[in-house]
């Protein structure tokens, strides 16, 4: 069996340089950042040199960032520590279920939400935006990068509209922090997302940046940690990770590192879609980040194909997973107007930067195949072949 | 370990480089299933299909604030899934919920209140076990699909065709909901139990060092907790935004005296003695229930008794017509041993039953399965003329 990893999207491999970090602060540099001694103050040290290179990668001062133990705590805290009963909550039908399951909590306990729809490449009208805004409206939350199609909203008019209109604006940007750059003045937002296992750090371990001034409750009660935002003994090793991570990172965006990946995303795009007819690029024609594409082939259950790509080496995902580990129709393709027969024929291939041409060249010679394979055994496909021999040829 | 006593049928359709789909309920029979074909050195895939979503209608009347059912229960995947670890497979959890709902839920509920009795089980079995599981345990690059039902198949060297037959435990027989199986889902089916008893299963379950060997067989409708089917109606319903269909109506005899009146047909089962609202010096039961004038027709036993029944949707497995009449035992419940009787064809997928005496209780929406001894020549769903 192969064994090629093209869903970074849902978690990516620890870098050795990030582990190699980590690592001291398992076993002699131990230490509770709280503690009075020295050992207290070496360690508090290390959480705050990682929330200088979280700052860093964001452009936001150390002071802002707030550790969390993921993506899922930080849209969390975001939405619950600013949101009111009353409170007017803008959001859009394509976010993640952290932000999406956060808001629809939140209007069963008074507060109202405008879920904004999306066209058909993914993307939210700005003017919507504009359009939803009430004298209540306390909160806007849109994210950065889909997490299915990798579609970058246009969060700095998003950005504009909320300080014109004197609004809060969140945004998740866990699947955009390392993949493009990430300047919070420049997007205009009040509070940004994002976690460390998206970009080479360990799972467990994430961050919030809360512009000065936000005034932010916690949702986690206890000691004053985190400047009184975030209760709780810090995951040091995690934060010494994430800080170690987001340098990388940085290094990384400098060196141009997304081009290398975008042409390799592309490669693997073209690759497949030369190969496969009755297939396209869902949300292709909005700007992506640069390792994410997400694959449509009629006729096809992405659930088998990807379960038929895994047990032939290549792991790949489709829409997001229920609590038993089955599939669920994808919100985000049903929100972009897709058919549900082609909702269910798409999977999203991320790349990492551990990929290589090698795992492209893999990818793009099994896909074909399997998919040839399952449009045989599909009535669907046979009928439709017999109807239409040319289309289908 | 045990070792089975006999080389099966199965064990001769199999070969080595084949793979197997391993339909895994999370229950003793589907893991110990997949266990055993694992040790054979095939190659096996465990799935487990995800038909019901428990929370949609918890917390409606009548239904658990928590999740009750045994339907694709959290339990269960956890169960399903640790074996698959255990014995070293792979596993997944493939999402047929559309496809259950559609074909099994929908004709459960609109059987109900039409005023049969149905039985999801079967529909399951046609629709998503041996349909889509297979289409898609094929798609993954399985040959065939294994599950934990006690039932066997044999191919008839002479006619080619596929036959279903009983299994050694015959109390554990579950031929009667797969009557529904065509030649090609039996030919791509495999039943590695059919040969031995549930004692034999749990045993050999310890000895594959399965957790779940003592795990306690399910008996209910899996998507309807506690059996309590009414208040599952009214929950499916009200979530759908229907309105509980009116089917309130006169208790009458059989020469049409109303005796009473009933608060909806859904509540009444042909055979049903209990809970009719009206008391006469002799003891009453449910014969006849009349959709269409929503009419529950009662009377002494002896009227429950009859000696003919039309089965319709018919599907026929030994054989590949019936050109003339057969004798046959016909069961026409999961609890009813054969019945002799004679079985003629009437019009297309229609089958005429005739009992040599005369059968109690039956029941509209229920099966009426053809036997010849072992062998399973057919079945069709029993009308209500």
């Amino acid at each position: 069996m192969g064994n090629v990893y093209l869903d970074n999207n849902a978690t990516t491999p620890v870098l050795p340089e990030v582990l190699e970090a980590m690592y001291p602060y398992y076993g002699e540099q131990f230490g509770n950042a709280s503690s009075i001694h020295h050992r207290g103050q070496e360690t508090r040290a290390a959480v705050e040199r990682g929330r200088e290179a979280v700052a860093r990668l964001l452009g936001a001062k150390p002071s802002e960032i707030v550790f969390t133990s993921g993506g899922t705590e930080a849209d969390n805290l975001a939405i619950f520590g600013l949101a009111r009963p009353g409170d007017h909550i803008i959001s859009s039908r394509i976010e993640h279920h952290a932000v999406l399951n956060s808001c629809r909590q939140l209007e069963e306990r008074g507060v109202q939400l405008t879920y904004l729809a999306v066209d058909a490449h993914g993307r939210i009208d700005p003017d919507d935006v504009r359009r939803a805004l009430r004298n209540s409206t306390r909160l806007v939350t849109i994210m950065l990068a889909n997490n299915e199609t990798g579609v970058i909203q246009p969060v700095e008019e998003i950005g504009k509209i909320c300080r014109e209109a004197n609004v809060y604006f969140h945004t998740d940007a866990v699947q955009a922090a390392g993949k493009i750059p990430l300047r919070v003045q420049e997007i205009g937002c009040d509070l940004l997302s994002i976690s460390g296992h998206k970009i080479n750090a360990p799972q467990g371990v994430g961050a919030l940046y809360v512009r000065k001034g936000t005034p932010l409750s916690p949702i986690l009660f206890g000691g004053s940690h985190e400047r009184s935002r975030r209760a709780g003994t810090e995951n040091v090793p995690g934060i010494v990770g994430l800080g170690k991570a987001a340098e990388l990172a940085m290094k990384d965006l400098g060196k141009n590192g997304s081009a290398h990946l975008g042409a390799l995303r592309d490669q693997l795009e073209h690759a497949i879609l030369e190969k496969v007819d009755l297939a396209g690029a869902n949300g292709r024609g909005a700007p992506r980040v640069p390792n994410t594409t997400n694959l449509y082939f009629d006729y096809v259950e992405g659930e088998a194909l990807v379960i038929a790509l895994d047990l032939k080496g290549l792991s790949v995902s489709t829409g997001a997973a229920c609590s038993s580990g089955a599939i669920e129709p994808s919100h985000v393709l049903t929100a972009m107007g897709l058919p549900p027969e082609r909702a269910r024929a798409s999977i999203r291939f991320s790349l990492g930067k551990q990929n290589t041409d090698a795992d492209v060249a893999f990818a793009a010679e099994l896909v074909p195949r399997l998919v040839e394979r399952l449009r045989e055994l599909s009535p669907l496909y046979s009928q439709q072949a017999a109807l239409h021999p040319s289309r289908l040829a | 370990m045990i070792e089975l006593r006999r080389s099966s049928e199965w064990q001769n359709r199999m070969t080595k480089s084949m793979t197997i789909a391993v339909a895994m309920s999370g229950g003793v029979d589907s893991s110990t299933v997949a266990a055993m074909l694992h040790a054979t050195g095939a190659k096996v895939i465990g799935l487990t299909m995800q038909l019901w979503n428990q929370r949609r209608l918890a917390g409606r009347p009548g239904m658990a604030e928590t999740v009750a059912g045994r339907c694709c229960s959290l339990d269960d995947v956890y169960d399903a899934r640790r074996v698959a670890e255990t014995i070293g497979i792979p596993y997944y959890v493939v999402n047929h919920e559309a496809r259950f709902e559609r074909d099994v839920v929908r004709p459960f509920v609109e059987e109900y209140v039409s005023g049969r009795t149905p039985i999801p089980c079967s529909l399951c079995n046609n629709h998503l076990k041996f349909d889509q599981l297979l289409g898609v345990a094929r798609q993954i690059g399985a040959d065939a699909v294994a599950t934990g039902h006690y039932a066997r198949v044999e191919q008839d060297l002479e006619s080619g065709r596929w036959l279903l037959k009983r299994p050694a435990d015959r109390a554990k027989d579950q031929t009667y909901f797969l009557f529904g199986l065509t030649q090609q889902q039996l030919s791509r089916s495999l039943f590695p139990l059919g040969d031995m008893t549930k004692a034999e299963v749990r045993a050999l379950a310890r000895g594959h060092g399965l957790a779940l060997a003592e795990k306690p067989d399910s008996q209910e409708i899996c998507f309807v907790p506690g059996g309590e089917y009414k208040n599952f109606l009214a929950a499916y319903l009200a979530e759908q935004g229907e309105a509980f269909p009116d089917t309130a109506g006169e208790l009458v005899t059989a020469d049409g005296n109303v005796l009473g009146s009933h608060g909806g047909i859904h509540n009444f089962t042909v055979g049903q003695r209990k809970g009719l609202g009206v008391s006469t010096g002799s003891p009453l039961y449910v014969i006849k229930i009349n959709g269409e004038t929503r009419q529950v027709v009662v009377g002494p036993e002896n009227k429950l008794y009859s000696g003919r029944l039309v089965a319709r949707r018919v599907n026929l497995i030994a054989v590949e017509d019936l050109d003339c009449p057969m004798r046959v035992g016909v069961k026409i419940r999961h609890r009813h041993e054969p019945a002799p009787a004679t079985i003629e064809k009437i019009a297309k997928d229609e089958v005429l039953v005739c009992f040599d005496d005369p059968q109690r209780a039956v029941t509209p929406g229920q099966a009426a399965v053809f036997y010849d001894g072992e062998v399973v020549v057919g079945g069709g769903w029993i009308s209500a003329s």
